[in-house]
């Protein structure tokens, strides 16, 4: 009985090696669009052109939610709740701020005329950094849910496994975005 | 003090599984809709498989018709089709909806999700010792987004411009402009819609499959003692992972082309005289990100039927399976391998001789697993002490056709010979051959072997042996001749082969495979009877292990409840294979190693 426990502990919780292969399929889709962004780039009318300062900030934004939810996840397991709620809700804002100065960046570019139609270069801009932020509001949807849970009387689960994977899968969409950001400033 | 609690935890675990069934109130919505139980979610998706499969059939039945018989009316099919057969004789448009459809039906709705998403949720839990899948939830969910996907595919055959009819490869520009042909209109639509749902359920299938294999094995379930099932279910769902993901990437830059003026996949267009303002794009990039998932989904389809062919086989030549480990290698190649030669699809798109070159080199290698796996299969029927149930005719039935379709295969690899045979009927008869129909013989081999432990009851054998031999001579009869009309340059997706003087001459031949292709589905609907028949009025399953078998599902109740044992998951103690050791017919895999006992 012992040993099997052991054996048991040893081996990763279904639940995060399921995420893990979920952000293997994830990377695959981006790995798809990028290789896609480089074969166009050699189009003879391939358009290049800044990306707006905001995106700069958004990449700040997003280091830090990175941060937070690290601190929430020591916090829950060290069964400190009350600072785990208060990291949890700031994170939560930040993800919504991410996605907000995301969403203000592409109006900006849209009325200085560079729409989704102008160009290629342009479209897979909206497309890439688009899905990325789509995998954020999937993220803050799952922290609204941990939230709704943390807030809740009934529930008095000190399960970290839910936590860790939250934080894993946040930890993966900020690396995400440092990644394309830095795809995007490399390759144009 | 962490490790008593570890003991407490796990403890209390095994206690809570134990007593599972006696808490869980199941009424008939929890327990025949939206179940989590892996066993009925597997029957989901076989019957919701075998429904398309029908109506993927009947499509190919009514193009062969205009194909067999181009000259002749049939009025029935207008009382049946309406507008799209005025006069009882098919619109052009109509069959290359019945064309794309059929293709896309029985590709991913029959032969991935019906297949694996069978075999995968019924045997992978079962035969590694585990009460359920990692996560019950996402595997139920799973095949609600199939259902969801099946009901806008279904729905899309309705509507006023008819289903996608672009080929189930949905090349842009057909696909992308709306303005190209009828079938390029709301029903491409409603094709890009469900086949995005379709790519979600396969995800969360195959993510389900992979996680539930690497953590959920019983005790003394090591890798190594895998029955070669899970092994071909685990490669397939990894294949999957990484390859729908891309498929997805490149619907998606698709719909903004449809749907949002962007060209990425659109230049210098003229439709009706009339210049298109997109610029940029090439047509070829789908190409690439298409046949980047549509290669591994070749041995999406086939590596399940390798598996349940090789355990199947090992079952009843009653032999150990022939080179247990090379087997595992081989797949392990493949999968490999089916990542790496996806422009072998690509040699006409002027893709650089000198890339081709490394394309036709990486294709050729797949010959070295397959023919390691072919190998294998024979050697192991090889002296064994072979019973002809149902199940093992199809099997090598299976063996069979991934013989003769896999040298084909070797034709079209090369970029030289492919320039000449591509797009011709020599491809439609390898494809169907190798991976079409094989996959279908793996499947009715799997549906006949564990039939009684899905249903407690057995199919009817007599049935069972018509159903295979009308199919495997049909199957044969039909896509042999298809051969001599490639090789004689005859295109794929023609409506009317009359029109060109060059291929009157196979018109007795076409009639010949289209008469064949109505006998063929017609023995298919007896398999659908036999089988709704048995799941009713078959001879009732009486032995646990009616095959004689080694692997674990045979040791759980005639009919297993939500949680599979009863009391503790059985413990393993050797592989798979053990038949015919030191002169006993089957020793199971819970069986422990005895002192005396031989290494084989």
């Amino acid at each position: 009985m012992a040993t099997m426990a052991m054996e048991q502990r040893k081996r990763i919780h279904p639940h995060k090696f399921t995420l893990w292969v979920a952000i293997a399929s994830i990377l695959m889709m981006f790995a798809g669009l990028t290789s896609a962004y480089i074969v166009k780039r050699n189009q003879a009318n391939w358009f290049t052109f800044d990306l707006p300062k905001v995106l700069w900030y958004s990449t700040v934004v997003i280091i830090v939610s990175s941060v937070t939810i690290w601190m929430a996840e020591r916090q829950f397991k060290q069964r400190e709740m009350m600072a785990y709620r208060r990291l949890l809700t700031v994170t939560f804002l930040l993800g919504l701020l991410f996605v907000a100065l995301q969403v203000i960046g592409f109006t900006t570019m849209w009325k200085n005329g560079l729409t989704l139609q102008k160009n290629v270069s342009i479209s897979f801009l909206y497309i890439i950094v688009g899905l990325h932020a789509v995998h954020v509001l999937g993220g803050v949807v799952a922290l609204m849910v941990m939230f709704a849970k943390a807030f809740s009387r009934k529930v008095r689960n000190y399960n970290s496994v839910p936590v860790e994977v939250m934080s894993t899968y946040w930890h993966f969409v900020d690396i995400l975005w440092i990644y394309l950001l830095v795809f995007l400033l490399m390759i144009r | 003090m962490s490790t008593t609690a570890a003991v407490h935890d796990a403890h209390a675990h095994d206690v809570h599984d134990a007593h599972h069934e006696h808490h869980h109130h199941e009424t008939f919505i929890s327990k025949y809709v939206f179940s989590q139980d892996h066993k009925m979610i597997a029957k989901q998706f076989l019957i919701t498989g075998m429904i398309w499969a029908i109506i993927g059939g009947l499509f190919s039945v009514l193009f062969r018709l205009q194909l067999g018989y181009p000259e002749s009316t049939f009025p029935w099919l207008e009382d049946f089709l309406g507008h799209w057969a005025k006069g009882g004789k098919l619109n052009p448009e109509f069959y290359y909806a019945l064309v794309t459809m059929h293709g896309t039906i029985l590709v991913f709705f029959v032969l991935t999700a019906g297949l694996s998403g069978t075999f995968a949720n019924f045997l992978i839990p079962l035969q590694i010792g585990a009460r359920d899948m990692a996560s019950p939830l996402l595997n139920m969910l799973s095949y609600w987004f199939f259902f969801l996907a099946s009901i806008i595919m279904f729905a899309s055959l309705f509507v006023q411009t008819g289903p996608a009819s672009g080929g189930w490869t949905i090349y842009p520009p057909l696909s992308a402009l709306g303005d190209a042909s009828s079938g390029s209109k709301i029903g491409m639509d409603l094709w890009l819609v469900s086949m995005a749902m379709f790519i979600v359920s396969s995800l969360l299938g195959g993510l389900n499959y992979i996680s539930t294999i690497l953590n959920m094995r019983t005790k003394g379930m090591s890798m190594t003692r895998m029955p070669l099932t899970v092994w071909a279910l685990f490669f397939t769902a990894v294949l999957g992972v990484l390859s729908f993901p891309v498929l997805l990437s490149g619907a998606i830059l698709l719909l903004f082309d449809r749907n949002l003026g962007t060209s990425f996949y659109l230049s210098d267009i003229v439709i009706n005289g009339k210049i298109l303002p997109n610029e940029g794009g090439s047509a070829i990039l789908f190409q690439h990100l298409f046949w980047f998932l549509g290669h591994p989904e070749v041995y999406i389809i086939l590596l399940p039927a390798m598996g349940m062919s090789s355990e199947i086989i090992s079952v009843n030549s009653r032999k150990p399976i022939f080179g247990y480990m090379a087997m595992v290698g081989s797949m392990f190649a493949i999968a490999i391998l089916a990542f790496l030669v996806w422009a072998h699809h690509m040699f006409v798109t002027g893709l650089n001789p000198f890339l081709g070159a490394f394309f036709v080199l990486l294709t050729l290698l797949i010959a070295v697993p397959s023919a390691i796996k072919v190998f294998n299969w024979l050697t192991t029927l090889w002296r064994g002490n072979i019973r002809f149930t149902p199940a093992m005719l199809f099997a090598i039935g299976f063996v069979s056709l991934f013989i003769s379709g896999g040298l084909t295969g070797i034709f079209l690899g090369n970029s030289a010979l492919d320039i000449h045979l591509h797009d011709t009927y020599f491809v439609i008869a390898h494809f169907h051959i190798v991976m079409g129909v094989a996959s279908f013989f793996g499947m009715f081999a799997g549906v006949y072997h564990w039939f009684p432990k899905m249903f407690g009851r057995f199919m009817n054998n007599t049935l069972a042996y018509i159903h295979f031999w009308v199919t495997i001579i049909g199957a044969y009869l039909i896509f042999w001749p298809m051969h001599y009309e490639g090789l004689a340059g005859m295109p794929r997706r023609y409506y009317d082969y009359g029109m060109w003087e060059s291929f009157k001459m196979f018109g007795g031949l076409n009639q010949f495979i289209s008469f064949v292709s109505m006998i063929v589905f017609a023995a298919q609907l007896l398999f659908v009877f036999n089988f709704i028949y048995s799941i009713f009025k078959g001879r009732k399953l009486t032995a646990l292990n009616p095959w004689g078998a080694n692997t674990l599902e045979w040791t759980t109740p005639l009919r297993p409840g939500h949680g599979n044992w009863p009391g503790e998951i059985p413990e393993v103690h050797r592989g798979a294979y053990d038949y015919g050791k030191d002169g006993r017919e089957f020793i199971s895999q819970t069986e422990p190693v005895g002192p005396n006992e031989s290494h084989h």
